[in-house]
């Protein structure tokens, strides 16, 4: 067997052993997925959301939703194994570190997914827009992975200090402003869009590949004493 | 299943399509260093164990065991000194070491939310073992958790937790079993059985590294026992030319100097 191979059948091993705990556990997804819901709804409440000042702010609480979510959610993903101290366990195994970050990663982002899956038809049909479609999926795809990259990777880092929960989301928050912005400003222009607004997406596939990449190569140095 | 299937299974993994390198010392410790901030844990630690040899770690808490035994199993980088395993250096080809470690803490480890028989076949993809369901019962049945397989790891008491890590540990017919204080917690069947593994994988050339502090069992299983003292080698020898009220000095001593 080839060490790609060898590494594709352990990514997906690992992918399947989190989700298999995941829905035995059902600790994450319904916390992640009822959280993003009330954001929305407290957003809706807070903001006095006339049709005119319904495309500055709806997208915002869309991505604040997410972004909350992920950081309430993701962060338990090494911080189970680390409570176990079953990470030790896994960077035991003959496996590259890459392998066992784009596993968590694509854990994350099928946990996101679930989570979107209910948040955006709520979000479409509270803040009352039609945007429901390939644009608006692709959009979220982009911004999604972006978040769901920085979380694992700094999920990773803050499960090795005591104040894990604390943590987190003062590293992730601050990296996640590119993509924030990104994502808030393309799901505005699909609601209004502004002539010469610059290629949104365009950029989020840019941060995806960056914050992607970096992540990957820097995870070996988190996880490893 | 029975033994002789289970020695059948016993066929060490191969690494990159070669055959694990047969080496007469199977780990070679030379002036291993490691601090943890300011204070030093390891201080120019060596020793030599041959290959189907077992050696009792022995030393108080804090006698950096723990960490000597994390450094063997690549899951520590020494910050001096070097560390070979049956022929290749578990600082750059920590990945193929990997393949020929087998590690039982004193903690199970187990993920609580799958069965025994799923903890096992995970690891077993993990290491890309042939046949891994029969060699996961195979070992589960010689552990005596054959009627436990399917239940969740997280129903288990802390001893037969630990009966299904060391059958994770043993696996994948690891050349180099590290044990670390691996009798913690476990009733005296549990204890016979883990010597009974032990000495069976022996004859085949299992190197066995075991800390404990139950100086009576180290000495009694190992062939070679190393005293660490605040992090040196304070005494290390054969086990059969020591005897245990010597050992308990030598502890005691080391206790001592550790504080």
């Amino acid at each position: 067997m080839s060490s790609l191979q060898t590494g594709w059948q352990q990514l997906w091993s690992i992918v399947g052993k989190d989700l298999r705990s995941e829905l035995r556990a059902r600790q994450v997804w319904a916390a992640m997925a009822l959280f993003s819901a009330l954001v929305l709804v407290v957003f809706y409440f807070a903001f006095d959301l006339r049709i005119e000042n319904n495309a500055a702010v709806a997208p915002g609480a869309l991505w604040i939703a997410f972004v909350f979510a992920s950081v309430l959610g993701l962060g338990r993903t090494f911080a189970a194994e680390q409570e176990h101290g079953a990470m030790d366990r896994l960077l035991l195994c003959p496996v590259d570190r890459q392998v066992i970050f784009l596993a968590k990663l694509i854990g994350n982002l099928i946990f996101l997914g679930v989570v979107e899956a209910v948040a955006v038809p709520l979000f479409a049909a509270i803040y009352n827009l039609p945007i429901l479609g390939g644009q608006l999926l692709m959009i979220v795809v982009l911004g999604t992975v972006g978040i769901a990259t920085m979380c694992t990777l700094f999920a990773a880092v803050a499960s090795t200090t005591r104040a894990r929960e604390i943590m987190l989301p003062l590293l992730v928050f601050p990296l996640l402003i590119p993509v924030v912005i990104g994502a808030v400003r393309a799901t505005q222009s699909l609601v209004a869009p502004i002539v010469n607004d610059p290629p949104w997406p365009g950029l989020l596939v840019a941060f995806d590949v960056i914050f992607v990449t970096l992540s990957a190569l820097f995870f070996q140095f988190v996880v490893e004493d | 299943m029975n033994a002789e299937t289970l020695s059948a299974l016993a066929v060490p993994a191969e690494i990159d399509g070669r055959m694990p390198v047969e080496q007469s010392k199977a780990v070679v410790v030379t002036r291993v260093r490691k601090a943890y901030g300011l204070r030093p844990v390891l201080r120019d630690v060596s020793f030599e164990v041959a290959a189907g040899q077992c050696v009792a770690v022995l030393g108080p808490n804090g006698a950096g065991k723990t960490t000597l035994l994390r450094i063997l199993a690549t899951l520590t980088r020494p910050a001096q000194g070097s560390v070979n395993i049956a022929g290749y250096d578990a600082l750059h080809e920590a990945h193929t070491v990997r393949r020929l470690v087998g590690y039982v803490g004193h903690a199970p480890l187990l993920y609580d939310e799958l069965t025994a028989r799923e903890n096992l076949l995970f690891f077993a993809r993990m290491y890309s073992l042939p046949e891994a369901e029969s060699r996961v019962d195979a070992l589960l049945a010689r552990v005596g958790m054959r009627s436990r397989a399917n239940d969740r790891a997280g129903t288990f008491s802390r001893g037969l937790a630990q009966r299904v890590a060391l059958a994770r540990g043993i696996l994948h017919s690891p050349q180099v079993l590290l044990l670390d204080e691996p009798d913690t917690g476990l009733d005296e069947d549990a204890i016979a059985l883990l010597h009974e593994l032990i000495s069976e994988r022996q004859e085949n050339g299992l190197t066995t590294l075991l800390t404990t502090h139950t100086l009576e069992r180290g000495l009694l299983w190992s062939d070679m026992v190393v005293v660490l003292s605040n992090g040196r080698v304070a005494h290390t020898g054969a086990s059969a030319e020591v005897t245990l009220p010597e050992l308990r000095a030598l502890y005691a001593s080391a206790g001592r100097s550790g504080r």
